[in-house]
């Protein structure tokens, strides 16, 4: 395999220029950076929504959004974000990385690569048209519940139809790095001489492939319930309402887990770069990241904790949650270990990083706080649970999306990124994240329920100053948008390798890489 | 979301929030805070579950407060004294075998700690078993029904926030969105179970002060219990998004001592005997109208508007509309029977005779609906007796 992508090297470098270049190119940077910038696009798009939404909620009473338009906005956020932001940025990372850290030519499926990208605008565009359709949007929730899922009208089969098609995407990008890490390492490059980034994504793609088609599965039982006249969800014809919510969280568990698993690699890379020490406790990470995604399978029922089910079944799943604490533990210490005695400076991927550290941590408090059953019973569907997978997917995902690009920028483009920006928007995001979602908190504690376009004068004050938070947030993006603009026109030549501290196989390369990444195999000690 | 009264620990978390809010106040330069509340815990427990909920999150709250200072004080440490600024050279380390056992098996032991005292809360939130009164709840698009088993006592729970409020077209009272026409009332000391399912979608049955919160789910029954030891009235929302009206359905619990309880129930039986009365007269069309006018506030408007307007095509619009231009006998059907597949429901059973003829007349005869023509109880009556 190496000798033939040798051999063809020199005649794959010539590709289309202008728009065709990137509709047809089945190179892994060229796609990559139409992953990262699909999903830049996304998150803006579901942040306005977001934007939306706060300001509806920034005092009781109804003032710029009905009900109707409410529900819509608060469940494309939340299918837009998970479907559409998060997960094609970390697609585009392992497309952009994965070859470069594991020394191959490219990934092992270009084309299957070019597809599976192509086919995420045509679903985002199924899914941001469904808001135009008669009837609007769907509005019950990303998480789908039937039967409030089987009243709705045509948006919802363009929901499920858009949803199938993100999963095909999924799964053949799964496939894809599953292959390229399995077989295309240089020589020397043992499974355990990995990065950890390499070795996240490998777990993650696993778990794609397990349950993306769980997904399919339970929205083709939703489709066939709307207009085949089957009775999956509905008791009047022996089905169960129920039984949706265990495979959709049979499926969406893992969900959470793809959404940060390759997170933990992206800051397991950075950290050691920055405290220029090797990572600490490498096997002690691989093992926690494994048993991490093995335990995801056997939780899925603390989502549920309200629908009433046995005891027995509330207390296994009570204590299978609490035992994904151990090795989410052992990754905070293993990150800590790797900054003790390090000699640490605070560029704007690290600042990220440390943001990251204890902001997903306290997401992980609050993570334990819902396992336990009784407190969960009272926290379900509250704003506690808004802020706790906020701190998760926002401060644990997104930001260290944020703080990848920030490390790899200089890398993809040649140039350095403008430092005092990234300060800024570092700076502005944190203080803006935890304004707008640490009252949260409080304000699930006092009973304010989630998913709700108006509510009770007592959670006024929190709901206010979150708002504010929200909007600083938002806007606070535009300056991550005009800092990587700035960087690919142009800047200080980053050189192979701006930070002295890194040592993966993409340093070894220009900056920006050749179109073909390792035309000759690079040897691994 | 409470009960009417502090005890003094909770008095002084209030003043410390108050504190609190005026910092935020003061940093955030918001308006309008002076009527909001910063709590910052859970509301005061009016049950021993609650109370067992609210202990149980105050000591993990203090664990997790522990672990936060075990980690994050070797952090800061780290990120101030080895910095590269500060000239520090940094280690080669990266394994430490006795170490990564450690920071495994403590959390391991920390976590059993954790689960023991909350086992202990679940069994007991799971036993139902010798109540002293049974009370079904149905959930429905957007209201509750409860049923006081073996009394035959049965009513409607809705919204009493006018809409004028959620507009803000009038100022808004101290329990917007929190007030219902009916509250479900209980007697206090009593071991109170609820049988819980719904009528159309997933609802979900909360008091924040009782540490009670069960899904209603269509086609299944739930159960779970609560016993209320001071009188007052107790506040909470459904919980599981449930359409367009799932902000707008309160749940109201007022708990009375035995006494005051017996004597309610006396009441209740009148008004229901009152009300069957009142479903076999005939009234004037201004009677009809000013009746259903309320009726169709609590009950229609929510979807189909206070101007009748709807919100297409979801919920058509009943000002003009052909439906209601047409016979009497056909508007009349689909109020009492509802339309399978859409969110319009069967109000036959929900509503007296009284409720649905005079919804309908004043349906027929209001906004740029000029009918002219009236539907009276005994006609509700006779679509009752069919088959
Ligand atoms: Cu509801």
């Amino acid at each position: 395999m190496h000798t033939a992508t040798i051999d063809d090297s020199a005649h794959h470098d010539e590709h289309p220029y202008g728009l065709m270049r990137w509709v047809t190119t089945t190179n892994h940077k060229d796609i990559g950076t139409l992953y990262l910038w699909f999903s830049f696009v996304m998150f803006l798009a579901a942040g306005s929504m977001a934007m939306l939404i706060r300001m509806e909620l920034f005092q009781p009473g109804l003032q710029l959004v009905q009900p109707e338009l409410f529900n819509q906005l608060t469940t494309m956020h939340g299918l837009l974000m998970i479907f559409g932001a998060i997960m094609p940025a970390f697609v585009g990372f392992a497309n952009w990385q994965v070859p470069l850290m594991i020394g191959a030519p490219d990934m092992a499926f270009p084309r299957l690569n070019n597809w599976s990208f192509w086919l995420l605008p045509v679903a985002a565009t199924l899914l941001i048209a469904s808001l135009f359709v008669p009837g609007g949007a769907v509005a019950g929730g990303w998480t789908l519940y039937p039967p409030l899922f089987i009243q709705g009208g045509i948006a919802y089969d363009m929901a499920i139809l858009a949803m199938h098609i993100l999963g095909l995407s999924s799964i053949m990008g799964a496939i894809n790095i599953i292959t390229t890490i399995l077989n295309m390492r240089a020589p020397g490059m043992t499974m355990m001489k990995m990065p950890m980034f390499v070795w996240t994504w490998l777990i993650t793609a696993y778990l794609l492939v397990a349950v993306m088609p769980v997904l399919a599965c339970a929205i083709t039982m939703l489709l066939t319930d709307r207009h085949f006249g089957t009775h999956f969800f509905d008791a009047a014809g022996g089905g169960d309402p129920v039984l949706f919510q265990h495979i959709f969280w049979f499926f969406g568990h893992p969900e959470v887990y793809i959404m940060i698993l390759p997170a933990f690699g992206i800051i397991s890379t950075i950290i050691p770069t920055f405290s220029r020490k090797p990572l600490f406790g490498y096997v002690s990470m691989v093992i926690a990241v494994a048993s991490i995604a093995v335990l995801s399978f056997i939780v899925w029922a603390h989502h549920m904790f309200s629908t009433g089910m046995p005891l027995g079944g509330q207390l296994f799943f009570m204590y299978s949650t609490m035992l994904i604490a151990v090795p989410t533990g052992v990754k905070v210490f293993n990150w800590l270990a790797t900054l003790w005695r390090g000699s640490i400076s605070f560029e704007t991927p690290m600042l990220f990083s440390l943001a990251v550290v204890c902001l997903f941590t306290l997401g992980g408090f609050s993570g334990l706080v819902l396992g336990l059953v009784p407190v969960d019973i009272q926290l379900q569907d509250t704003y506690y649970v808004v802020a706790h997978f906020h701190y998760v997917l926002f401060s644990g995902a997104a930001m260290s999306i944020m703080a990848g690009v920030y490390y790899w920028l200089p890398k993809w483009t040649g140039h350095m990124y403008d430092e005092t920006v990234g300060k800024w928007h570092f700076w502005l995001t944190t203080i803006a994240f935890n304004v707008t979602f640490f009252p949260m908190h409080f304000l699930g504690l006092a009973g304010m329920p989630r998913r709700i376009p108006d509510y009770a004068m007592q959670f006024e004050g929190f709901n206010s100053i979150a708002s504010v938070g929200a909007i600083v947030l938002g806007l606070s993006q535009l300056l991550f948008l005009y800092c990587v603009v700035k960087c690919i026109r142009g800047g200080a030549a980053a050189g192979d390798r701006p930070w002295d501290g890194a040592d993966s196989l993409e340093w070894t390369l220009s900056s920006p890489p050749p179109y073909h990444s390792f035309a000759v195999p690079p040897q691994v000690r | 979301m409470q009960g009417d009264t502090l005890c003094e620990p909770d008095r002084r978390a209030a003043r410390a929030s108050e504190v609190a809010a005026g910092v935020m106040c003061m940093l955030f330069g918001c308006a309008g805070a002076s009527r909001a509340d910063y709590a910052l815990n859970l509301p005061p427990p009016a049950t021993g579950i609650a109370r067992q909920i609210y202990d149980l999150h105050t000591l993990i709250l203090w664990i997790c407060a522990a672990i936060l200072v075990v980690v994050f004080v070797p952090m800061v440490i780290a990120l101030v004294r080895h910095r590269r600024s500060a000239g520090h050279v940094a280690h080669r380390f990266h394994d430490n075998l006795r170490l990564e056992i450690l920071w495994t098996v403590i959390p391991v032991l920390i976590l059993v700690g954790m689960a023991y005292p909350a086992t202990k809360t679940v069994i007991e939130m799971k036993d139902w078993s010798a109540s002293d009164m049974t009370i079904k709840v149905v959930g429905r698009q957007w209201k509750w029904e409860y049923e006081y088993v073996d009394e035959d006592l049965r009513f409607i729970s809705t919204l009493s926030t006018p809409r004028s409020e959620i507009d803000n077209a009038s100022a808004k009272n101290a329990n917007y969105l929190l007030e219902v026409d009916r509250p479900l009332v209980v007697p206090t000391g009593a071991k109170i179970k609820l049988i819980l399912t719904a009528s159309d979608v997933i609802h979900a049955w909360w008091i924040p002060a009782f540490g009670v919160k069960q899904d209603a789910v269509p086609g299944f029954i739930r159960e779970t219990w609560f016993r209320v030891d001071e009188p007052g009235t107790y506040r909470g929302q459904c919980a599981e998004l449930c359409g367009v009206g799932h902000g707008f359905m309160p749940i109201v619990v007022e708990a009375v001592t035995p006494e005051r309880f017996l004597s309610w129930k006396t009441e209740q039986r009148t008004q229901m005997a009152a009300l069957k009365e009142a479903s076999t007269r005939e009234y004037t069309l201004t009677e009809l109208v000013g009746h259903g006018e309320k009726v169709y506030a609590a009950n229609c408007a929510v979807c189909h508007q206070a101007n009748g307007g709807g919100v297409p095509p979801a919920f058509p619009p009943l000002d003009g509309s052909k439906l209601v231009a047409g016979p009497a006998g056909d508007h009349l059907d689909r109020v009492f029977n509802g339309r399978s597949g859409t969110a319009m429901q069967a109000f036959g059973p929900q509503l007296s005779d009284f409720d649905i003829a005079a919804v309908v007349t004043f349906e027929r005869n209001s906004w740029s609906n000029r009918i002219g023509d009236m539907v009276q109880p005994a006609q509700v009556a006779a679509l009752r007796k069919q088959p």
